[in-house]
């Protein structure tokens, strides 16, 4: 009897402790203990830095030169003659090639991420945060940019420019900063109305210290979230427009412009339209899973 | 109620000119202007080719250019194409049935399966066929349409033969409704793909938001019947944003089309719109564009009347 109730007034001097001193966690620390509880989050973390590292080091893990013609080779399949994943039509080695068109796909979708998020940012943060006239007229033009598909865009931008490494990204970056903009606006609408923000504003803070004090870091999970995504989708947009023959150009290979004749060899010769397809999709999804944990990590009204 | 229709009428109509004046200076980013394709021909004089450009208007500046363009567009003068010289209008128009024949199914049957899932996925959360169903969509969400088209038609009709390799009908063959359908089911199915992950992401986290409510808590509290409490309480309530998404989604559903009518060689806007690209037809890109940027425009203001119909809370405002 006396036993259990010490044993009570331990348990209940325990909880009392820890009541008293919660533990300190820090929100970053937080947030990747909620990430790494994600198992597809994980899974796409590691899928993805598996993709970056292959994409490095392609020079090192390519077995044959991903350009080097050999007519004889043509259509070998899968596993022989040495070409684990077969050769192309004119007996280039798939492995190589896919490993250098990922390098390709993958510097593609990070930069025009870098632009899409520094156009999507800067408009986002500068309509929500003056208001007014400034925020109608980048708003008016944010949604009449939406009512166009994206691809139609993309299309007739790279068939105009001219299709480079260079034009293809920026081209990717202008034309998907919009959703991004939108979201940021929202929150800076809000975020100016803020007792810190005001009070910086009383103290005489100049406006582009409140943007970058108070709206960058208020809003950069919302932007590391867009980011991620961003990626998945600007390596989607590449092979898109390289499959339709308006991207990068051979033969410099990149996931989506090796699908270009792949239908041509379909009785052939499948094993070519097969693995781009297969290393895109595995792309974009270990990058989306990534997000989508991201933001379930990052979100501040999600508990424990 | 009045006041918010004739409200988004006025912001349609100024986003219509926005969207027109974007699409007008995009074409001018062409290299060498809309009158390059007459000067790749080696015998045209540089005099000839001014008297083109007189002759398109191309001299005068370019808001008389735009206002001339926007008032011919108005009146029905899409003008004429580079490729066969067709009027513009009759050309697009020709194609419009096909990618609306596509889309609609597409999008029907993407609405079907997704609100489905979406419904039982919020019904029970974290249940094995939710995480599964979750993890599906995001799938669905990260496969190129066009290499999903590739692997159907490799599957389908190379090796299996069940359908079509492309085309909208057999050619010469003459109207049939089951050739017709037997050519629509794969591209369809394709393009409904992605547009049922959207779908039921969306329709699920909707359902558990409203699910969550006090009102829905009160009616199973009454004893109303668990479908009734469903469908006719959380579902009902869910209806506006749902029918916001379809507005939303159609640029989106536009682009699918556009990379599902190159795979499957249907004969709708998409593909034309590839196709004048490929001839630097810009009359007919330009058209192409200023459509269905009018379309999605019309269709997002259809979507709002239709949710101001179904939610009284916003026909109060």
């Amino acid at each position: 009897m006396s036993t259990s109730a010490t044993a009570t007034t331990t348990r209940l001097g325990d909880a009392v402790g820890e009541l008293r001193r919660p533990r300190v966690e820090s929100p970053w620390r937080r947030a990747a203990r909620r990430f790494l509880r994600h198992r597809l989050a994980t899974a796409g973390l590691i899928v993805s830095l598996l993709l970056i590292l292959a994409a490095l080091f392609a020079p090192a893990l390519a077995p044959r030169d991903p350009l080097q013609i050999s007519i004889l080779d043509k259509f070998a399949a899968p596993m022989t003659k040495g070409f684990v994943l077969g050769a192309d039509e004119v007996g280039r080695d798939l492995v190589s090639r896919l490993l250098y068109a990922g390098r390709i796909s993958l510097l593609v979708g990070f930069a025009a991420m870098a632009v899409t998020i520094v156009v999507g940012t800067l408009i986002g943060l500068f309509a929500g945060f003056y208001g007014g006239r400034v925020d109608a007229v980048l708003m008016r033009f944010t949604d009449a940019l939406l009512c166009f598909p994206t691809i139609f865009l993309l299309l007739v931008l790279a068939a105009f420019v001219g299709a480079s490494l260079l034009s293809i990204t920026l081209i990717i970056g202008l034309t998907s900063w919009m959703e991004l903009a939108r979201i940021l606006r929202n929150q800076a609408l809000t975020l100016r109305e803020r007792d810190y923000v005001q009070a910086g504003r009383a103290l005489g803070a100049s406006n582009a210290w409140l943007i970058r004090r108070h709206m960058l870091p208020n809003t950069l999970g919302t932007i590391m979230v867009a980011a991620t995504l961003n990626i998945a989708n600007a390596v989607l947009a590449e092979s898109y427009i390289s499959y339709l023959g308006y991207g990068i150009q051979p033969p410099e290979a990149s996931w989506g412009n090796m699908l270009n004749n792949a239908q041509s060899y379909f009785s052939t010769a499948p094993w070519i339209a097969l693995f781009p397809g297969v290393l895109i999709t595995l792309t974009v999804a270990s990058f989306n899973f990534l997000g989508d944990g991201l933001r379930d990590a990052l979100d501040p009204r999600a508990r424990r | 109620m009045t006041n918010y229709l004739i409200r988004r009428v006025g912001q349609s109509a100024l986003l219509l000119v926005l969207v027109t004046a974007i699409a007008f200076g995009l074409m001018r980013l062409a290299p060498g202007g809309p009158e390059s394709v007459y000067a790749l021909s080696p015998t045209m004089r540089a005099e000839d080719l001014a008297r083109i450009r007189a002759s398109f208007g191309l001299d005068q500046p370019l808001h008389i250019q735009y206002v001339k363009w926007a008032t011919g567009m108005l009146t029905g003068d899409w003008g004429r194409s580079y490729r066969d010289s067709r009027p513009v209008r009759d050309v697009i128009l020709d194609r419009v049935p096909a990618t609306l024949e596509l889309t609609i199914t597409a999008l029907a049957f993407a609405i079907v399966v997704g609100v489905t899932i979406g419904v039982l996925g919020a019904l029970r959360p974290n249940s094995a066929s939710d995480y599964l169903a979750t993890i599906g969509a995001m799938v669905a969400l990260s496969i190129p349409t066009f290499w999903f088209g590739l692997m159907v038609i490799f599957i389908f009709a190379e090796k299996l033969d069940w359908i079509p390799s492309g085309g909208r009908e057999t050619l010469g063959a003459g109207f049939s409704l089951s050739d017709r359908l037997h050519h629509l089911v794969a591209p369809a199915l394709v393009l409904g793909l992605v547009l049922v992950a959207t779908w039921s992401r969306y329709t699920r986290a909707t359902m558990l938001e409203t699910i969550g409510q006090d009102y829905v808590r009160t009616a199973r509290a009454k004893g109303v019947a668990e479908r009734h409490v469903v469908w006719s309480h959380a579902f009902r309530n869910a209806l506006g944003p749902l029918l916001t998404l379809a507005g939303i989604q159609l640029p989106f559903l536009f682009g699918g089309a556009l990379v599902t009518e190159s795979v499957f060689t249907w004969p709708g806007m998409g593909r034309l719109f590839v196709d004048s690209l490929g001839y630097r037809d810009y009359p007919v890109l330009m058209g192409v564009l200023v459509v269905t940027a009018i379309l999605v425009i019309a269709s997002n203001l259809l979507a709002d009347f239709l949710v101001a119909f179904v939610d009284p809370r916003i026909r109060m405002r």
